[in-house]
């Protein structure tokens, strides 16, 4: 088959750059820190797509985009805090603190940062755990982004096409995926960037340009209304109904779940302190801004119109069209309508975003077990038993986070965009723990240790609980509410005024939860040492 | 949203807000990035260079 030969030409010189471009790196060493000790600049565009290749991962495009394709363009608020949140905030307010105190700290990883700025190896510990648990959640719903795409690509079952892309991702990782070389990241971000821009271009163009496509997406709102009207669609053109099912799921998980949620990401967090300066934070500012708006703006956009394709086509939407499959809407719409070197370039693009996230995941799994996990124990274990320990960590979570996403799809219905949830649940729960403490430790000198400590405690407990007994399409599927209140999910239908309990994402309780502790202890709690917080602080 | 009023043929206001906003934000970050593309640079502390030399026997451990 002509297709099926070009996709194993491309994928094999991908994969051959891809090793190029770390051979040379290794070589060279050019690794982000080399820059640092070395007193030399990396390209700021090299520098800023190797972040973009970082936060982008098959989740937001396949998972994300699928989830487009049911609720509508509404998602592209999502876009809206993706940029200004997790770009501008993160980068300006957050980035340059975290870089200089993780240098003063000499902190290597999130739970290190944590635990030395509240002088808690307590804090260290706890943040390594929660980390270690529930990252493979993550990790998992991104190597099942790809896998979906593979299993409608080459048409072959789910369960190999995940087999196959866990053995390039686990080979990466082996071959030294993990040094995160500049320049192989930024080749990733820069092959990420030129698909999803090209797609973009020919799925407008194909349905006449903007404007036409927007209209013709605009009048089967009948068609959505009739199959979700129930549950508050309103056309993928329109925001769902105001406190509707899907207005809540759409904007308490999907948008704030993930758009906030990511400030408070461990392995993204890690990265300001790889940064030579912070003039290379600002430079980034401007390659992120518009990469995201590519990829995400992209993805939810194209997801969204793909209703249109699948309506001409067959008379289906896009929701039946793929059998109530929600990760298989883009594969699909791919497949069916862009020419098949486009598709295959849009797998490439895929498997470059996976590795190029699960290649950051997998350094911070690693790490937490050998270094913030081992450390914290105070064993002081040789430097080869340490090195044993942290790469039986990363095999660990490797084997779990493929094992989730073989187990995840038989547990949770069809149709629920498992994938978007999956990433929305792991952001969540980090933003409601970590982000009082991490934002709080940045910004204040007032924050006391036993404050971080029962912040982050209850935001972690208060949110655990909300997934496990009233977030429904959690809960349901957990079965701890039917095993204790014979019923899927606490508050069941029951509504206070607009707000519909069953459909509230676990951060906007979490998150709250979390803050109010942080600041109530922080007023009555005994600060640190003022010589300790000069150390975080610097003598200013 | 009234069936006739539309942006850029998209029904809804907040819609299309949200579309614009995406690109409007974008676009404040590349005005920050030029705006700053020089500034805070250079000074690295000792500091800087004990951590990368830390982070990268680390990363050599990996």
């Amino acid at each position: 088959m002509e297709g099926t030969l070009f996709l194993f030409v491309i994928t094999m010189v991908y994969l051959f750059i891809t090793g190029y471009l770390g051979y040379l790196g290794y070589r060279n060493t050019k690794t982000a820190t080399d820059y640092m000790v070395a007193g030399r600049n990396a390209h700021p565009v090299v520098m800023a797509l190797s972040y973009g290749a970082t936060f982008i991962s098959t989740s937001a495009i396949v998972g994300f985009g699928g989830a487009a394709g049911m609720f509508g363009m509404s998602v592209l608020w999502l876009t809206v805090l993706n940029i200004s949140v997790g770009i501008f905030i993160a980068f300006v307010f957050l980035g340059k603190r975290t870089r200089a105190m993780g240098h003063r700290l000499n902190a290597h990883t999130f739970p290190e940062l944590v635990g030395r700025r509240f002088d808690s190896k307590f804090l260290g510990l706890f943040s390594a755990l929660v980390i270690i648990i529930f990252m493979p959640l993550y990790t998992s719903v991104v190597l099942m982004g790809a896998a979906k795409f593979i299993e409608v690509r080459l048409s072959i079952s789910y369960e190999a096409a995940l087999l196959f892309f866990s053995a390039i991702v686990a080979l990466y990782v082996i071959m030294g995926g993990l040094k995160g070389v500049m320049y192989t990241d930024a080749a990733q971000g820069g092959i990420m960037l030129v698909g999803m821009a090209a797609i973009l271009f020919l799925s407008y163009y194909k349905l006449g340009g903007i404007q036409s496509a927007h209209e013709q997406l605009t009048a089967l709102a009948p068609e959505a209304v009739s199959v979700f009207g129930k549950a508050g669609h309103q056309g993928w053109t329109s925001m769902p109904e105001f406190g509707s099912r899907f207005w809540w799921i759409v904007i308490s998980t999907l948008v704030m779940g993930v758009g906030i949620g990511v400030l408070a990401q461990p392995q993204l967090a890690v990265r300001f302190m790889t940064v030579k300066s912070n003039m290379e934070l600002n430079r980034a500012v401007m390659v992120g801004g518009v990469f995201i708006l590519l990829m995400t703006g992209t993805a939810f956009t194209v997801g969204a119109l793909s209703n249109v394709y699948f309506f001409n086509e067959s008379g289906q939407i896009a929701f039946f069209a793929t059998n109530k499959d929600i990760e298989q809407i883009i594969p699909e719409f791919l497949k069916r309508f862009m020419p098949f070197w486009m598709s295959d370039i849009f797998f490439v693009t895929l498997m470059a975003a996976a590795m190029s996230t699960a290649s950051g995941q997998f350094h911070v799994m690693g790490t937490s077990v050998g270094r913030d996990l081992f450390d914290a124990f105070g064993k002081n274990l040789s430097s080869n038993a340490s090195i044993l320990v942290t790469r039986l960590g990363i095999l660990i979570t490797l084997i779990a986070s493929v094992l989730l996403a073989y187990i995840l799809p038989v547990f949770f219905e069809s149709g629920i965009a498992i994938v978007a949830r999956g990433t929305a649940i792991f952001m969540g729960l980090c933003a409601a723990t970590f982000l009082p403490m991490y934002v709080g430790g940045l910004y204040t000198k007032r924050i006391t240790k036993s404050a971080a400590i029962w912040g982050g405690l209850a935001g972690f407990i208060v949110s655990l609980l909300w997934i496990l007994f009233v977030h429904e399409k959690e809960s349901s599927v957990l079965l701890a509410c039917n095993a204790l209140f014979g019923r899927p999910s606490f508050f069941g239908e029951t509504r206070t005024g607009f707000i519909l309990w069953s459909e509230v994402d676990a951060l906007f309780i979490g998150l709250p939860v979390s803050v109010v502790i942080t600041v109530v202890l922080s007023c009555i709690t005994k600060s640190l040492p003022l010589e300790h917080l000069k150390r975080c602080f610097g003598a200013g | 949203m009234e069936g006739d009023v539309m942006y850029l043929g998209i029904a809804d206001f907040w819609v299309f807000l949200a579309y614009v906003l995406c690109i409007g934000s974008a676009v404040l970050c590349v005005l920050y990035g030029l705006i700053n593309w020089n500034r805070n640079g250079g000074e690295i502390t000792p500091e800087d260079v004990t951590w990368a030399k830390e982070e990268d026997k680390l990363s050599e451990e990996l």
